[in-house]
């Protein structure tokens, strides 16, 4: 079963979400991201070299590393967002079911519809809350009527956990949300899309404990549908989340493999040195 | 402690608790208190300004104003000083009509030229454009009169003229009335390109205050950059926007000089753009040498500068209220 | 992923894309345009002596001199305004900085500040003479000094209160400790901190001064002689170029177009040259 046919079976509500349990296999088998000699640069500042890794299909891979190692800038590579930054730059290869994101023909607002973003700070669109879980199908004219639309918001703030806490006011503005539940709001929004890969830039660090708890039980909900790719600058986190880790430092991937293997027994100094809380 | 607590200068300092200082402090924190009794008085200058220039107009056309009912003389349409008989109404068209053609002009190319460099530009583009837009902002009135009338008059006249003669003939507001370029079209051309910088500086500072986030927030569901500006960014700032192109307005309507050079100045109720009018700052700047020998004359005009106070006090109050509130500070 | 760019929203995104260039153009255009016509029909109408004489008798008929009159004087008018200016504006500035802040009365006088700013130089002009008129003031350099004042006073203010403004409080906080009382910390840190943007200011004001013809209209007067008392009437340029325009003979209004040049060449030096200056001095000024 290939991941659309997955997604479409978890729109229709068909298919449980399946638990924490198995964690899954190593990567091998059919890498969802494949990164070939990416290097990227903020003018003349190397802020990548030479990265090549694969990020695993339908599991939670976690970047983690000391802060300016890299790892947003990496992660901002998978949605063409780094070229968002004036004067940022990106040679290399980036492979999404094989084919280049960064070829010439490719259209990045449907790269960007592919590969769903969650930042670090919630940012609700100045628009009710309704409107913001549907603003990104109006974009892609995704739905075909107006009751298909009412119940594909509903459908994903149930996924993001969000709509018994809406349901009776979906249409006051999003700002008059608590914080967390805007994160929630925007992890509607963005899953509403229909991505197939969803990144996350820190996308609890701005939350208080409860919520970001509850964003993170989200996620791991989450990660059987879709390939789920997380920075994060806490190490207990990455070790609550990760099937998968990368651990960068200054710019490089130092170390890549199953949680398992790199939490009990990492290969490189540097990793351990992180692991063990040095810096 | 005794002595420690802060005076209002926020110092230490007090003169009996630091003898060791010795005097200079006292003498220093005198100055402070000093000083700031005489700024006081001078920054409140500017309020009392406009107060003093409101009055001072009133007064002085106070004759006019009270002899016959303002609508009357707002209203009529008939201007002959030497009979007494003071009717604005034609001047009051004119400024409408050259205002509305100026500002009509150049609102949407305002509006993309700040949209561009807002949201698509490079930090390259925006260096080469701020000297650009500063110095159309910098060239004197008098000199944007001499490009229109080397320029623009005869390219009303030779070009926009004919084309309208032959192909804009069933449009009442197109309509070719006279020979030359002297025209409400020619001071609108010009006045559109001397607001333009202003607009565009105003609404690019206003389209600055949306934060990046919420750009990337709609970029990041895939959604093109024009999708984002009219989905996210123009709503949020609309409001802004309006202030703005109404503050070009008010600044469009003052302009005198430049657009004096080409309007044609003839006392008439315009029809057509193509008409000559004489909009009342050109009415004040041409008559000024004749308003003492005539009676009453001097009040008629420096009524007239009143009227135009007045309009461009109550709009750019209002649009500086609100672009105060949007901006959070004031705007350059 | 390459579904082609010809769904409709991107075709919308390119009109709109070639719309704005479009916009730009017209926009880039009339300043070429602008500074393209007055060079090309100015030139060839300037000559030493234009810039180094007055005009002789019957210079608007065609017979020799130059706007030398006009130079000096709107040189003295704008000196003398933008001096006033300065002298008003600075310390209102400070103050509004220093003490006033974002209190109640500050916001009063900076929304003040803004509607001076808006009002048209016409109705300064029609101001300075009721003013005149009131105080028994003849056309004069004077009275166009004072007007010229009121006028740039708003732009000045506004201009260094922006620097002010954006003065980072560290500096201001470290000299408070060390124990300046807060005037002493105006003068000082502030005043050189600022000085990049008081030149901006004083060159912004100067610009407008001399090209203003409206204000100086009512107030100045006009004389085809050089300026050499503040009681009497002084000529301008930009009532040389429009009082040349006037005349039926094409020699005058050639030279008039010559003027507009000179007029345009004083501005565009003064233009670039502040860029030029606040770029040199701001490396002593911390950001």
């Amino acid at each position: 079963m290939n991941s659309a046919d997955m997604n479409s079976d978890v729109a229709r509500g068909n298919m449980a979400i399946p638990t924490l349990e198995s964690r899954g296999p190593a990567v091998g088998a059919d890498p969802h991201i494949q990164v070939r000699n990416v290097n990227a640069f903020y003018g003349k500042v190397q802020a990548l070299a030479n990265i090549n890794l694969e990020i695993p299909r339908r599991q939670l891979t976690v970047i983690m590393g000391p802060s300016g190692c890299g790892k947003s800038t990496l992660l901002k590579t998978f949605n063409r967002f780094l070229e968002l930054t004036d004067g940022a730059r990106v040679s290399g290869e980036i492979l999404v079911d094989g084919r280049d994101i960064y070829a010439r023909e490719v259209d990045e607002t449907e790269v960007r519809k592919r590969v769903g973003l969650l930042a670090q700070r919630p940012s609700p669109l100045p628009m009710s809350i309704y409107d913001n879980v549907a603003y990104g199908m109006h974009v892609h004219r995704m739905k075909r009527s107006r009751k298909e639309y009412k119940e594909a918001v509903r459908h994903y703030l149930e996924i993001a956990g969000l709509w018994e806490e809406v349901r009776l006011r979906l249409h006051d503005p999003a700002t008059s949300l608590s914080i967390g539940q805007q994160q929630r709001l925007c992890l509607a929004r963005g899953l509403a899309v229909e991505p197939e890969i969803i990144l996350g830039d820190e996308p609890t660090s701005a939350l208080d404990p409860i919520s970001a708890l509850n964003i993170e039980s989200r996620l791991l909900d989450l990660k059987r549908v879709y390939t789920t790719v997380i920075v994060t600058h806490t190490l207990r986190q990455a070790k609550r989340l990760a099937d998968h880790v990368i651990y960068m430092y200054l710019g490089e991937v130092i170390e890549a493999g199953p949680a398992r293997e790199v939490f009990s027994n990492p290969k490189h100094e540097r990793t351990r040195a992180y692991l063990d809380g040095q810096f | 402690m005794e002595g420690s607590q802060k005076n209002e200068t926020g110092s230490f300092a007090t003169a009996e608790g630091r003898a060791d200082y010795g005097p200079s402090a006292a003498a220093r924190i005198r100055a402070d208190h000093n000083a700031k009794g005489a700024f006081s008085i001078l920054a409140v200058f500017p309020v009392i300004l406009i107060a003093i220039i409101t009055i001072a107009m009133i007064l002085r056309s106070w004759p006019i104003l009270g002899s016959k009912p303002l609508i009357e003389t707002l209203f009529g349409d008939v201007w002959k000083p030497q009979d007494g008989r003071f009717g604005f109404w034609p001047f009051l068209a004119g400024t409408a009509w050259v205002t509305a053609v100026g500002l009509g002009l150049a609102v949407v190319p305002c509006v993309l030229t700040a949209l561009y460099l807002s949201e698509y530009s490079n930090s390259i583009t925006r260096a080469v454009a701020k000297p650009v837009l500063d110095l159309l902002a910098a060239i004197p009135p008098v000199v944007y009169g001499v490009w229109g009338l080397l320029a623009v008059v005869p390219f009303v006249e030779l070009v926009l003229a004919p084309f309208a003669r032959r192909w804009l003939r069933a449009i009442p507001v197109f309509a070719v009335n006279q020979p030359t370029g002297f025209s409400i079209l020619a001071g609108g051309i010009v006045l559109a390109v001397m607001v333009a910088p202003f607009i565009i500086a105003v609404l690019y500072e206003i389209l600055d205050t949306v934060p990046e986030e919420l750009r990337h927030a709609s970029l990041a569901v895939g959604a093109t950059r024009w999708q984002t500006i009219r989905g996210v960014v123009i709503p949020k700032v609309l409001p802004g926007m309006v202030a703005g192109i109404v503050l070009g307005g008010s600044r469009a309507l003052g302009e005198t000089i430049a657009v004096l050079m080409v309007v044609g100045n003839v006392v008439q109720v315009p029809t057509s753009v193509f008409d000559a009018a004489y909009p009342l700052p050109a009415l004040i700047a041409n008559n000024y040498g004749d308003m003492m020998s005539i009676p009453l004359y001097d009040a008629a005009l420096l009524g007239g500068a009143l009227v135009l106070l007045v309009v461009i006090l109550v709009f750019n109050a209002i649009s500086t209220l609100v672009l105060q509130r949007l901006l959070g500070r004031r705007w350059t | 992923m390459t579904k082609g760019k010809l769904e409709r929203r991107h075709v919308a995104e390119a009109f709109v894309k070639g719309l704005m260039y479009l916009s730009i153009a017209l926009v880039a255009g009339s300043l070429a345009l602008i500074l393209l016509t007055v060079l090309t029909r100015g030139f060839p109408a300037l000559s030493w002596e234009m810039v180094s004489k007055p005009p002789q008798g019957g210079y608007y008929m065609g017979k020799g001199g130059g706007v030398l009159n006009a130079i000096i004087g709107s040189l003295y008018l704008a000196a003398g305004g933008t001096l006033t200016a300065l002298v008003l504006g600075f310390p209102i500035a400070l103050y509004l900085e220093t003490y006033l802040g974002d209190s109640p009365w500050g916001r009063y006088v900076r929304l003040s500040l803004d509607v001076l700013w808006g009002i048209p130089s016409i109705v300064y002009g029609a101001f300075g003479f009721t003013l005149m008129l009131a105080i028994g003031l003849r056309a004069s350099l004077l009275a166009g000094i004072i007007v010229l004042a009121l006028l740039e006073l708003p732009i000045m203010v506004r201009a260094m209160d922006e620097v002010i403004r954006r003065m980072p409080v560290d500096l201001e906080q470290a000299a408070l400790a060390l124990g300046s009382t807060k005037l002493e910390v105006a003068v000082r840190v502030v005043t050189r901190q600022m000085l990049p943007g008081i030149i901006t200011a004083i060159l912004l004001g100067f610009g407008r001064g001399i090209g203003d013809a409206a204000s100086v209209l009512f107030t100045a007067g006009y004389t085809d002689r050089i300026t050499t008392s503040l009681l009497r009437p002084t000529a301008s340029l930009p009532l040389a170029v429009f009082f040349q325009l006037a005349s039926p003979f094409p020699e005058v209004q050639k030279r008039g177009y010559a003027s507009a040049l000179i007029l345009t060449i004083i501005v565009l030096v003064i233009s670039l040259g502040s860029r030029w200056i606040s770029g040199r001095l701001s490396k002593y000024t911390v950001k």
